[in-house]
């Protein structure tokens, strides 16, 4: 209560400077303020933007976990100090604390790093433009570590959270008013800016990069990557859905992101429309594929072979499919905000992940460049269904008149 | 300005801050984009408009009484055109790997809007001089964003500058490489040329509040 009462004590000293902002923003995030607004309308609802984030990030914390242990498991067993996990999701040989350890103190300087910068430009332009600071970031914050890389050098990921907080977010005029993810934006910036760390065979298990050369290197090929050359890694179905798979950090755990998106649906934050059609798009794109190997139009020595054969159902656990449906297609300032556009947008956030996946091995991560594509076309697809929708009321209405 | 009157000096510095037909009129951004990978390309690739646009200025401003205006357009083509050749022809000629660079670009200068834009706008109605001017003012403020644009791409591209390695070399790693900087690929991609011209317009008009366009 003391924490509180100072606060607000500080906002009121600094109400009027360049640095109210801020300590309103430290205030708010931590408490209920205590002024409320006195003039106008006004709906009275518990889910704040504040409280959707949490959310978000509550929905995201397991996934972490997961990849903190995912981190130290896939470097020891490169290593060969580990045997492979067996006996389902709890297997003794996944969960200890070597494995922990290792991949905590890797991960929370990602953590560090993307909250601090993010949140540091968030006040700074907040202080700048004399605005509140708003909780958006918190979302993105947590997402990045997520999405790169384990062995991203830090001030890579400095460099990429700068430029995908003002580049991607603050030009257009903040939170809310962004065209594209800034979590996306941030991992595409890194992807084209710094290839050599963001793909290939070398950089999804702590430690490989350092060794190559040695007598002991490692590697640790994603899926897509082997299967982009045509080759399958000896990994079951099972592995690949409770994620003990080399992938970004918190991307490998599919049954995990379900749990997360059931989260996300049930306490209405994140839309089941989106999620549930683009799973669609996804499927149906894998059964194109599939039909074409089925009838040889695409034969075995076909560099595409690889990917095309893999069952449709496969492509939604492994890569990123599943976190970029759950997480980032679903975000609700870049997806499309009607009912109708949410089904179409989230189709083609399906449809278009697998074309890409397979079509382009350059870029394996489809889903990625599928949501930022989608983001653009949102607007656009809103636009055309609210013209719809005006249309056939304007319809209606004559055969009521007439 | 001892040589130029205010008047006439207006007319070569208005183009490069103010009235910059790059960051201001939004002209001529496909060559911005595209060829600015390379400080040196940039470089050349503004004089190379300057050189068109000054003497075309000239031209066009001499044959200004006699041009009917019904066919101006296909006049001012055809004189664009030749210069845009002798400039071709000339860095053909003596800077060959560069002329490979910039490959279509230079003869893309005849379709550049600033060219077309300063001649109907300002050669078919002022005399030579003014006009000559005019022609290297905004062939300068042309040259300066992509200098501009040129430099932080190669630099942070590429790590030299002018082909010169000022930040050390990625492979021995020395310098900034040494502690384990690495030079940015997306820098080197059109998009981000678009994003740094969008930087400077940003400054630019944060600077000048009166540029900022009311919608």
């Amino acid at each position: 209560m003391s924490l509180k009462n100072n606060l607000d004590k500080l906002k009121q000293k600094y109400k009027g400077t360049k640095m109210a902002t801020a300590f309103g923003a430290f205030h708010t995030f931590l408490y209920t303020p205590n002024d409320t607004t006195h003039n106008g309308t006004h709906i009275k609802a518990a889910d704040d933007l504040k409280r959707t984030m949490n959310t978000v990030i509550l929905a995201l914390i397991p996934c972490l976990i997961f990849g903190m242990f995912n981190a130290g498991y896939q470097h020891y067993l490169a290593a060969g100090d580990i045997d492979a996990a067996t006996g389902g999701f709890f297997s003794s040989q996944f969960w200890t604390l070597d494995n922990f350890s290792l991949g905590f103190w890797k991960i929370i300087p990602l953590v560090i790093v993307s909250y601090g910068v993010g949140l540091g430009i968030e006040f700074l332009f907040a202080t700048i433009k004399n605005h509140e600071v708003e909780e958006g970031y918190l979302v993105t914050g947590m997402l990045v570590p997520l999405i790169v890389p384990v062995d991203i050098p830090l001030w890579m990921l400095a460099v990429a959270v700068a430029f995908g907080v003002v580049i991607g977010k603050e030009v257009f005029g903040g939170t809310g008013m962004n065209i594209l993810n800034p979590a996306l934006t941030i991992r595409a910036f890194l992807f084209f800016a710094y290839p050599t760390w963001m793909s290939g065979d070398k950089v999804w298990v702590q430690g490989a990069v350092e060794s190559i050369g040695k007598v002991d290197a490692i590697s640790g090929e994603t899926m897509l990557g082997s299967l982009a050359q045509g080759r399958h890694l000896g990994y079951s179905v099972w592995d690949m859905f409770y994620g003990f798979i080399p992938g970004s950090i918190g991307e490998t755990s599919t049954l995990l992101i379900i749990l997360g998106g059931l989260f996300l649906i049930f306490t209405k934050i994140g839309s089941w429309r989106i999620m549930l059609s683009s799973v669609v798009g996804a499927l149906i794109m894998g059964l194109i594929f599939n039909y074409l190997v089925d009838v040889n139009v695409i034969s075995e020595g076909s560099k595409f072979y690889g990917l095309m054969s893999t069952p449709f159902w496969e492509h939604l656990i492994i890569g990123g499919f599943a976190f970029g449906t759950v997480y980032m297609a679903t975000d609700p300032v870049t997806a499309s905000q009607t009912n109708k556009g949410k089904w179409i947008y989230g189709f083609f956030v399906g449809f278009l992940s697998i074309l890409i996946r397979v079509f382009n091995p350059a870029y394996p991560e489809g889903v990625m460049l599928a949501i930022l594509l989608m983001n653009v076309f949102a607007p656009t697809i809103d636009h055309y269904v609210v013209k719809g929708n005006i249309k056939q009321r304007l319809k209606r209405l004559k055969v009521k008149t007439a | 300005m001892g040589l130029l009157s205010k008047k006439d000096s207006k007319l070569i510095l208005d183009p490069l801050a103010d009235n910059n037909p790059i960051t201001i009129q939004v002209l001529g951004i496909c060559s911005a984009l595209a060829i600015t990978a390379e400080l040196k390309a940039s470089i050349v690739m503004g004089l190379s408009v300057m050189a068109v646009l000054a003497i075309g200025n000239v031209v066009i401003s001499l044959m200004r009484n006699i041009i009917p205006s019904k066919i101006r357009i296909i006049v001012q083509l055809v004189v664009v055109a030749a210069l845009v050749i002798i400039v071709d022809l000339v860095l053909k000629a003596y800077s060959y790997q560069l002329s490979k660079t910039l490959s279509v670009f230079v003869g893309l200068i005849i379709t550049n809007c600033i060219i077309m834009g300063r001649f109907e706008a300002f050669a078919l109605a002022n005399g030579p001089w003014r006009s000559f001017l005019d022609g290297i003012g905004n062939a300068a403020g042309y040259a300066l964003i992509l200098v501009i644009v040129g430099f932080f791409r190669e630099l942070l591209g590429s790590g030299t500058l002018l082909g010169f390695k000022v930040l050390g070399d990625p492979i021995e790693k020395t310098g900034l490489y040494a502690l384990g900087y690495e030079n940015n690929g997306f820098m080197l991609l059109s998009p981000m040329a678009l994003i740094v011209v969008g930087i400077i317009i940003w400054v630019q008009r944060s600077r000048n509040k009166a540029l900022i366009e009311d919608h």
